[in-house]
């Protein structure tokens, strides 16, 4: 009989090294970047628990990164809501990044409590898939709730924060997402199992600004040049 | 042959007590001759001593702060047809006994429900529901069933040897003959309907008459006794007179989830649903307000109504107390049957999404929700409109060789200009473009315009073009994310 080797014990699923990210059977859907996944417990967003997305500036790449799992959830036919974003989630770069439109859902609160209420309502409804929020406000009580009705609904449940607020003591997983020589560094400022990796860097725009349109600088005198006219279809 | 008889005793003030969960002393008052008399009395007036039959001025010395109301009896064969309309979701035939009774034939449904003491259960329990509180008795003859439940006795019986025996024990004065007969049998010396069997029939007839003696055939099944089927009305239309002005929506919750209750057993009755709800809430010296409830999707799901109608009510600013209030729904869709699944599936996850749309319009506006969609334009501000939750689509596949940001703003942000390169948080480079849209020229909002794809010193990713005309100007129009 061989004796087991150290690694083969290492690997045993139940036994965890405290340098190490849990690997644990947690519900979770893949973030769509394999270099993310590896650093995340159950290797993806955790499902039915909250996640704190902080961005040093808002149009970093936050909506960006989650693209390839709202994609994913909404061919499951499942819903994307979307409550209290800052602009216009604009439609036809949605549908680009393969979301379903018909599983999406826009919901405008006016006051801050709505917001909460909303995000409440739709974490608790089996039938959403993720609840993205935008909020600085980290009123204990209301995110204790959010946390409970998203144990409850199994969804991912995504607030949007600015860097300078409040940290969340309920979230399951904490991202900062900064930028860098034109890619997005992300830091795990907190996940489940402990551990605080190193930065890594997504190159989130790739397909947005690397290659598509051939980057010509413009002559100074532009606005004679000829250039591609879109022929509008009647 | 089963019959259920439901017996409504409480019914003269139940029709105005059950529009709030809290009792306060309360009687209804007749008037028979000339001084009006107590003819109910609920339990809070029951124990100051005030008593039927008690003049009103004598009550009220006893209870100062009684409210009496006058006897409304079309109220009460309006709920009697109402509750009959209702309780066709338990049998096909349903028959209105004036003035206290509603028959259910229900020898047809006994298999359907688990039996009789499960179906008694459930009625009990949805009358409870709808405010009303009932003696229910079963026997095989509609006229015994009424007798029971008229004598407050909770009995089931489905064999004729039983009922005669049974009947047998019941006073005379519920078959509610004519006085002189009444007076006549008291001579006798005859109290019970059993005491009645046992007297020679020939003799009996020639004294009390034929009129007597059909009724107790009738009782016993010896004579046919047909009832008038009860035909429910197209639409559905009730009122509930709250006893006390109410201000908060947490009470006027309380008498609408009553209503709602009484829609949703009429709509299970038909198999239908509804998608549209009118309520009206009255008050005193000013127009009705009116409350339109408008679903996503048809339902008859009892929880789900009273959860829009709070949210509803919750937004609704009241111009002065509600003292009644009224449900009306007009058209009813066939709730189309599926099957049941082990595991969740689509159904069901469309359901759940409608549920959670309306509730979400309920309180925050329909305005505040809504779907997005794609349209085939070029402008971008034309290439997205927003739509009902669900019915968003891409009516053209976006062309993937033009990028596109994922926030769009609004309005367009003018940029400043150093060194006549545009600036927002410092000098911009551009990455990619130019991509020229010059389209709309048929409508009103014609552009002509540069789009660049730009990044600033602070490495956000803008989307940003430049007027195609003389003056030249930058404006930021979107962000990469």
């Amino acid at each position: 009989m061989a004796t087991p080797s150290l690694d083969t014990v290492f690997n045993h699923p139940a036994i965890w090294r405290g340098n190490d990210c849990a690997r644990v059977a947690l519900p979770s859907v893949p973030t769509g970047y394999a270099e993310l996944d590896i650093l995340l417990p159950g290797g993806g967003w955790p499902a039915g628990a909250l996640t704190e997305i902080c961005r040093e500036r808002s149009g970093i790449g936050e909506l960006q990164l989650i693209m390839p799992a709202a994609a994913r959830l909404s061919h499951a036919g499942r819903w994307i809501i979307i409550i209290a974003p800052p602009h216009i989630p604009y439609a036809p770069a949605l549908a680009a990044h393969g979301v379903q439109l018909s599983r999406l859902m826009l919901v405008r609160p006016e006051a801050d409590k709505e917001k909460f209420w909303a995000c409440e309502q739709a974490l608790r409804s089996a039938c959403c898939g993720a609840v993205l929020m935008w909020t600085d406000h980290s009123r204990e009580r209301s995110i204790r709730r959010l946390q409970l009705a998203a144990e409850r609904g199994g969804a991912l449940a995504m607030l949007f924060r600015s860097s300078r607020a409040i940290p969340l003591v309920t979230a399951a997983l904490r991202l900062h997402i900064g930028k860098s020589d034109g890619k997005a560094i992300v830091r795990i400022l907190k996940r489940r199992g402990g551990g605080i990796p190193a930065p890594i860097a997504l190159d989130l725009h790739g397909k947005q600004a690397g290659h598509g349109i051939p980057v010509r600088r413009p002559a100074p005198a532009y606005a004679r040049s000829p250039a591609p006219t879109h022929k509008s279809r009647l | 042959m089963l019959w259920m008889a439901l017996h409504f005793r409480h019914l003269p003030l139940e029709v105005f007590a059950r529009g709030t969960p809290e009792a306060t002393p309360l009687a209804v008052a007749a008037s028979s001759s000339r001084i009006a008399v107590i003819v109910a009395t609920n339990r809070q007036s029951a124990e100051r001593g005030v008593r039927c039959g008690m003049a009103v001025s004598a009550a009220w010395g006893l209870a100062s702060d009684l409210r009496v109301v006058a006897r409304d009896e079309a109220a009460e064969r309006t709920v009697l047809r109402r509750v009959a309309a209702w309780a066709l979701q338990f049998t096909s035939v349903s028959s209105v006994a004036e003035p206290m009774d509603v028959l259910l034939y229900v020898g047809g449904s006994l298999k359907l429900f688990g039996g009789l003491e499960n179906l008694s259960e459930r009625i009990r329990n949805g009358l409870a529901d709808l405010g009303y509180e009932a003696s229910i008795a079963c026997a095989p003859t509609p006229l015994a069933a009424q007798l029971f439940a008229c004598a407050g006795l909770d009995i089931r019986i489905r064999h004729p040897d039983t009922l005669r025996h049974e009947l047998g024990k019941l006073p005379l004065s519920l078959l509610g003959c004519a006085p002189e007969t009444a007076a006549m049998l008291d001579r006798f010396g005859i109290h019970t309907i059993g005491e009645c069997f046992r007297l020679p029939r020939a003799g009996l007839t020639r004294r009390l008459g034929e009129r007597f003696l059909d009724n107790l055939d009738r009782v016993l099944g010896r004579l046919p006794d047909p009832r008038p089927p009860f035909v429910p009305p197209p639409t559905f239309n009730a009122a509930l007179p709250l006893p006390a002005p109410v201000e908060q929506s947490a009470a006027l919750l309380f008498a609408g989830r009553r209503l709602l209750a009484e829609l949703c057993g009429f709509m299970t009755a038909a198999g239908s649903s509804v998608q549209r709800l009118s309520l009206a809430l009255s008050h005193e010296d000013h127009a009705d307000t009116r409350v339109t409830v408008s679903l996503v999707a048809a339902t008859r799901d009892l929880d789900h109504l009273t959860t829009v109608l709070r949210e509803r009510l919750a937004r609704l600013a009241l111009p002065r107390p509600a003292i009644a209030i009224a449900l009306a729904a007009e058209q009813f869709f066939p709730l189309a049957a599926r099957s049941l699944s082990f595991l969740p599936d689509v159904y069901e996850c469309a359901e759940t999404a409608a549920r959670l749309i309306e509730q979400l319009r309920a309180r925050l506006g329909d305005r505040a929700v809504c779907g997005l969609t794609a349209l085939a334009d070029h402008r971008p501000e034309c290439a997205w409109q927003a739509c009902e939750p669900g019915k968003g689509s891409v009516s053209a596949i976006p062309d993937a060789s033009f990028s596109r940001p994922l926030w769009l703003f609004a309005t367009p942000r003018r940029l400043e200009e150093a060194a006549s390169s545009p600036c927002w948080e410092g000098p911009l480079s551009l990455l990619a473009g130019p991509e020229r849209i010059e389209t709309g020229w048929w409508d009103e909002n014609h552009v002509a315009r540069d789009y660049f794809v730009a990044r600033n010193p602070a490495q956000s990713l803008l989307w940003i073009y430049r007027e195609h005309d003389a003056e030249g100007k930058w404006y930021l129009h979107g962000l990469f994310s």
